[in-house]
């Protein structure tokens, strides 16, 4: 039977050889160009971003120093004597406190994700790809963590090693670190099963290559959506902490310890005393909504 | 379509044993699946292959859904483990001591899976999907992507306009068409083809077999061809291995195998076949009933439940592969053809 087709180096014969009805747009190029088209998770990503700058230069923006007392300065309403937000029961600048309070709150959000993802997500993908006992012996590990209420474990581990901004950001990373591996394991083995894995391994690539350039682009995705949504989470579990006197010490700026310490004077200067509260609220839901944002942007079909 | 021996492609370097030495040996090859929650019972997906591979050939495997084809290729790139069995390729036993190493033999063996968009990676390139084969291999990555650009041009991809592509951008038969350029790139002698036209339609099909063709005459390949088609199989292969419930039940050169099939399941499967011809309109189901449970497979002959022509013979004893009288190349496992096995209607069907 003869070869209807004959091939050649230099002139592909197929008449499927269209030019591309769509422009070539990679996958973060598509996400970003999602985002781009979201009002609302660009507005609240910059008030996000307004209070991470904040943060940075709260030594250049903060008006007052955050830890000067002043006797007759104390439970000062708004705009008393150049005090724009107040202060504090020590007479200290409220809005000083808050930029400094930023700082803390930030790191004890991002820092705890950031190591649990790490931890959490290299243990999720070797339980995914490895399989049979590896897996089942990771995941019934987190699932033993899982038993305790996060909040009951954050406390009961900051409780057991002391308070200190260290012992907290470690409960808090081994709070997250369950959660973490559980989304990227799920990932993981739902990859696994696919032909590519399979192909790549054909080819002769270790499994060691096989993860790096075929699962760990794949998971990305998910374990950064979920990551991000954390962070709200953890922001509002170090200010709970803070209050209960396990996180941060005083005299240190922190929102949890400063909601903690103001509430005995919400009958004084209830505006003052919210103001901790407030900024615990806006920073973790703008957080929460660019997380949606994100999710949204990322949930390409591939 | 014999074609075989009439050009004579340039020799391999890689070629070893010269021309007549099978490329790929299969002895007795095993793998048993355990089922989960049923302790001890196992899904006998593949029972005691025994086959040849020549050099520079297209065996197809046919079989209905379930008969442990793709198990099989699997087994022969070492993707699963067989239990049992041998494979030898080339002259060297695959993954033995003085063999040649499983990671020897993917440098010369390679795969094309049936699911055209599950074997690319979602989030890489297709360009860079072609290359990791060689990049894997130890090329640098400027010279795998040179490599790749020349893959897609041969399977008739322009690469400048389909290379930077994500597979969701491509439609099957480009998929299919980047993932033969993947099996291709890193230089293989064989290629496994698991059902690679079977998900496509029908003018896709023909293409995508017309370049498999060409690609085998460019490239001096062989071809293990597996399909449930057979007039797909027939068009491309030059023998046929039949498969059911994880045996060989018959083998032979293409033409006698579809002309004088000698196995009744050989002969069931080609009547099922729909006709366009209404004055050969098929009457009754020439097989009926599903294949049985391959957890539990019928002793003897594992078809008797299905076959008309059992009898106490099939039920018990396990039929031995035997020659056809006209062709000892066609082998049929059947008690039929087996002059010894006692059966009343010996060469009937």
């Amino acid at each position: 039977m003869p070869d209807t087709l004959a091939l050649d180096d230099s002139a592909p014969t197929f008449d499927e050889q269209l030019p591309p009805a769509i422009r070539v747009r990679g996958y973060w190029q598509s996400v970003l160009y999602r985002l781009r088209h979201d009002p609302v998770t660009l507005c609240f990503g910059a008030i996000v971003l307004l209070i991470v700058l904040a943060a940075v230069f709260a030594p250049l923006v903060a008006p007052f120093d955050p830890y000067k007392e002043s006797i007759i300065g104390r439970l000062k309403p708004f705009g008393w004597r150049g005090h724009l937000l107040g202060t504090d029961e020590l007479g200290r600048d409220m809005l000083s406190r808050l930029f400094y309070g930023a700082r803390i709150s930030l790191l004890m959000g991002i820092v705890p994700v950031a190591t649990a993802a790490l931890i959490g997500g290299a243990l999720g993908v070797v339980g995914g790809f490895a399989g049979g006992r590896t897996n089942t012996a990771i995941m019934r590990t987190m699932d033993v963590f899982y038993a305790f209420p996060s909040v009951l474990l954050a406390v009961a581990v900051a409780g057991a090693m002391g308070g200190g901004i260290g012992n907290g950001m470690l409960a808090l990373t081994l709070v997250f670190i369950p959660p973490m591996c559980r989304v990227v394991e799920t990932a993981t083995t739902q990859l696994r099963a696919l032909d590519f894995i399979e192909a790549a391994r054909a080819s002769g690539a270790s499994t060691v290559t096989i993860i790096r350039y075929h699962v760990l682009g794949n998971v990305l995705g998910p374990a950064f959506i979920y990551a991000s949504s954390l962070i709200s989470v953890s922001i509002l579990l170090a200010s709970g902490l803070s209050f209960l006197g396990l996180g941060v010490q005083p005299p240190a700026a922190d929102w949890g310890l400063m909601l903690s310490t103001l509430r005995q004077s919400i009958y004084v200067v209830p505006l003052v005393c919210a103001l901790p509260g407030m900024a615990i609220f806006v920073t973790s839901i703008c957080c929460n909504l660019v997380s949606d944002g994100l999710r949204a942007a990322m949930d390409v079909r591939m | 379509m014999n074609s075989l021996l009439l050009d004579t492609p340039a020799t391999d370097p890689r070629d070893r044993g010269g021309r007549n030495q099978p490329l790929l040996i299969a002895r007795d090859l095993l793998k048993h699946f355990p089922v989960s929650g049923a302790r001890g019972k196992k899904v006998q997906a593949v029972d005691g292959v025994s086959f040849t591979v020549l050099k520079g050939e297209t065996l197809g495997i046919v079989g209905e859904s379930g008969c442990g084809k793709s198990t099989l290729a699997r087994l022969l790139l070492h993707l699963l483990v067989p239990d049992r069995g041998e494979l030898v390729f080339d002259g060297d036993p695959v993954n033995a001591p003085h063999g040649i190493a499983v990671d020897a033999l993917r440098r010369q063996v390679q795969m094309v899976f049936q699911d055209s968009h599950a074997s690319l990676n979602p989030r890489m390139p297709v360009r860079d999907s072609v290359a990791f084969g060689p990049f894997v291999r130890g090329t640098a990555k400027p010279a795998a992507r040179v490599i790749a650009r020349d893959m897609l041009k041969k399977v008739g991809l322009d690469p400048d306009l389909f290379g930077p592509r994500y597979p969701h951008e491509l439609s099957g038969g480009q998929k299919q068409r980047v993932n033969i350029a993947r099996a291709l790139a890193t230089g293989p002698r064989m290629v496994i083809l698991d059902e690679p036209v079977s998900a496509l339609d029908k003018s896709i099909e023909a293409q995508v077999l017309n370049l498999l063709r060409a690609l085998k005459r460019q490239f001096n390949l062989t071809y293990l061809f597996i399909s449930h088609d057979l007039n797909v199989v027939r068009h491309i292969s030059d023998r046929v291995l039949v498969m059911y419930l994880g045996r060989v039940v018959e083998i032979g050169p293409a033409e006698a195998v579809f002309e004088r099939p000698q196995h009744p399941y050989t002969q069931a499967l080609l009547a099922s076949r729909p006709s366009l011809d209404p004055a050969r309109r098929i009457l009754e189901p020439p097989i009926t009933g599903d294949p049985p449970n391959p957890i539990d497979p019928p002793a003897g002959c594992r078809f008797h439940t299905r076959c008309p022509f059992a009898e106490m013979v099939c039920e018990t004893t396990d039929p031995a592969p035997v020659a056809a009288p006209e062709l000892s190349s066609h082998v049929a496992s059947c008690h039929l053809r087996d002059p010894l096995s006692g059966h009343s209607r010996l060469g009937r069907a």
